[in-house]
């Protein structure tokens, strides 16, 4: 049985059902993501495991004990909010103390754990300063080291990095990857960004409208989206109508294998970095470089074709690449793609 | 630069724009002041009325009669204790409307804020009504019921002054201790609870410094408005019981010693305004943290 268990979790607010029959194990040192657009009931998850929202329905159990029996304040969580919620009238090393002060922790002890803990987070030289002196992610840290002090049994982040700018966020996504690493504290993290919840866990639950709709490692994830919610969400992703003959996909010149028992009008999906230029007269997707825009380490088109605009990513390696204006063939394996029945959703 | 310059004008612009208001101020503010204080080093007889010269009889007559000194024990005591008794009921009241749900929260901050509509006469008067004498209503129910034998003194008691004046102060230490629970972040006492506080030690360790300058920053109005008040001393502590204000009021316009009258009210101003820069600097050092 895993470490920390979800079992048919329900909340609802008046006639809004805000997390639905979620079901999820979490086993123990796993960093876990539960990644969704606002409103799709991650938050609400968290904080009814954390204890300051109280399911409709459902339970919660941590290491076989009924977590819904037990206060907020005996639940030994560590959380970070998103607002980090520092106590601005405290240091850090106050701020950091307060959560073994609560437990009565002698105060030599306290002391070292304190200092041990600001040195994980790298602000060792900064435990006595105000919250309000330090920069968003010395606070950041701050917050961690809040959190890790007491030695928690989870240790839930409610968007720890939405505060920072983008580059301090990606330096903290790798640093709090490896405290975490090193720490082997099970994390669940809610998170909108994609991004952050690929480069943090070790399994992403994608939520939406208060269900999971997938939960898996961040490469199964993004390569075999279980539903067409999770392929839109997970990274960008080309969807194109097309029509099966003879058990072959059909879009423009192009032919590829069809999974059997499929419908004659298809959907296709197939990721943007995975659709590449066809050199010479091998059969393709006809179309007409509309925008190509370069990022520096690749290059960004959007290519009009008879089945609607694609989106196509290229490393920038060197090579010639296409002009705007310039006609392309647009090809791909076979197996990068996903192919569903016309009329399921996006 | 050029659009900096394009802006500022003339050098003496900015004095010709702020004159009419300069000028105002002089006239109705600093003037004034000044004759005060002159007013109160001139002489003045019960046969010659006031005489136009310099001399110290005034402020002797305050420093040496133990009645001034009563007078503004009294003043300052009295003030003192609303200052404390609003921080002690004001500080949870405001703490309470702020974790009120919607509808209610706009109701009862009006029921605090509404007061300040009403005449503060009117509103003494209605203590005088419910406390005054055997033949107020709180006092008449007590005694018919029995649970007192003879009726709580209200009236012309530094107590019934105490008890108007909270009443009067109160909108002013729940609006500044309200404007500071504002600013702080309702994830804060979620992550005090998650680390093991009581609700007890979140309210005393984690809410109540930081609204500590909310409470100090009411208790510095309040203590200046009540300290300096006149309706409600004057008619809860009539004649007898008089506080500085009710006093140079006197002074002023019964005794008819202007002099006097101008050196009370002026030593009551010195007295305040160093009272509240102090304590503001006080304040301002203690809790240079939260106040950023």
């Amino acid at each position: 049985m895993p470490f920390l268990v979800l079992n048919g979790l329900t909340k609802r607010f008046g006639e809004h059902t805000a997390v639905e029959n979620l079901s999820l194990g979490v086993e123990q040192g796993e960093f876990l993501a539960l990644l969704g657009p606002s409103g799709c009931g991650k938050t609400t998850t968290l904080q009814m495991i954390a204890g300051f929202v109280t399911p409709s329905s459902g339970a919660i159990t941590l290491a076989g004990k009924d977590l819904l029996a037990v206060k907020p304040a005996k639940r030994g969580l560590g959380i970070v909010f998103q607002s980090y919620a520092l106590f601005p009238h405290m240091t850090a090393a106050e701020n950091v103390a307060f959560g073994l002060e609560m437990q009565g922790i002698a105060r030599s002890e306290k002391a070292r754990r304190v200092a041990e803990t600001l040195d994980l987070v790298g602000l060792g030289a900064f435990a006595d300063r105000y919250p309000r002196r330090m920069s968003g992610g010395q606070q950041q840290r701050v917050a961690l080291a809040r959190a890790l002090v007491i030695q928690p049994s989870i240790l839930l982040l409610d968007e720890p990095l939405s505060n920072l700018d983008a580059k301090l966020r990606e330096e903290m996504q790798i640093e709090l990857r490896q405290i975490q690493r090193n720490v082997g504290t099970t994390t669940i993290l809610v998170t909108h960004d994609q991004s952050e919840a690929m480069a943090l866990s070790d399994r992403i639950a994608v939520m939406c409208q208060g269900r999971i709709e997938q939960i898996a490692p961040p490469h199964e994830a993004y390569e075999r989206p279980a539903t067409p919610f999770v392929a839109s969400f997970l990274g960008k992703t080309n969807v194109l109508e097309a029509t099966v003959e003879d058990g072959r996909v059909i879009l423009g010149d192009g032919r590829w294998p069809a999974p059997g028992g499929v419908a004659s009008r298809v959907r296709v999906t197939v990721r943007p970095e995975k659709v590449a230029f066809a050199n010479g007269g091998a059969p393709s997707l006809a179309g007409n470089v509309a925008t190509r825009i370069f990022q520096g380490n690749h290059w960004l088109y959007q290519i009009d074709t008879a089945h609607g605009r694609v989106t196509v990513i290229r490393q920038n390696s060197g090579e010639t690449v296409p002009r705007e204006g310039e006609s392309v063939g647009l090809t791909w394996r076979s197996e990068d793609m996903s192919v569903r029945p016309d009329g399921a959703s996006p | 630069m050029s659009a900096l310059e394009g802006r500022s004008g003339p050098r003496w612009m900015p004095y010709i724009l702020s004159a009419p208001g300069l000028a105002l101020f002089v006239a109705i503010v600093l003037v004034p002041l000044a004759m005060t204080i002159l007013l109160s080093f001139h002489d003045w007889g019960q046969y010659k009325g006031i005489e136009t010269v310099f001399i110290l009889k005034n402020w002797r007559e305050i420093w040496s009669d133990g009645y001034f000194h009563e007078v503004f024990l009294r003043t300052f005591r009295v003030a003192f204790a609303v200052t404390l008794l609003t921080a002690a009921l004001g500080a949870p009241e405001a703490y309470i409307l702020s974790r009120m749900k919607s509808p209610w929260k706009g109701i009862f901050l009006l029921v605090v804020i509404g007061p300040l509509l009403i005449s503060v006469v009117a509103r003494t008067l209605g203590w005088a009504l419910l406390f005054g004498g055997s033949g107020g209503v709180v006092n008449k129910a007590l005694l018919n019921l029995g649970v007192i034998s003879s009726p709580i003194p209200f009236m012309f008691t530094e107590t019934g002054m105490i008890v108007a004046l909270v009443h009067v102060m109160m909108p002013f230490m729940v609006l500044s201790v309200w404007a500071a629970l504002q600013r702080l972040d309702p994830q804060i006492e979620n992550a005090a609870l998650s680390l093991g506080a009581s609700q007890v030690t979140v309210l005393r360790r984690i809410v109540l410094p930081q609204i500590m300058p909310g409470i100090l920053s009411g208790a510095i109005i309040v203590f200046a408005l009540a300290a300096s008040a006149f309706a409600t001393p004057s008619i809860i502590g009539g004649r007898r019981l008089k506080v500085a204000s009710t006093l140079a009021y006197d002074e002023f316009l019964n005794t008819l010693n202007w002099p006097l009258g101008a050196a009370v009210a002026v030593l009551l101003l010195i007295a305040l305004v160093l009272i509240i820069v102090g304590s503001n600097r006080i304040v301002e050092r203690r809790y240079a943290e939260v106040f950023r």
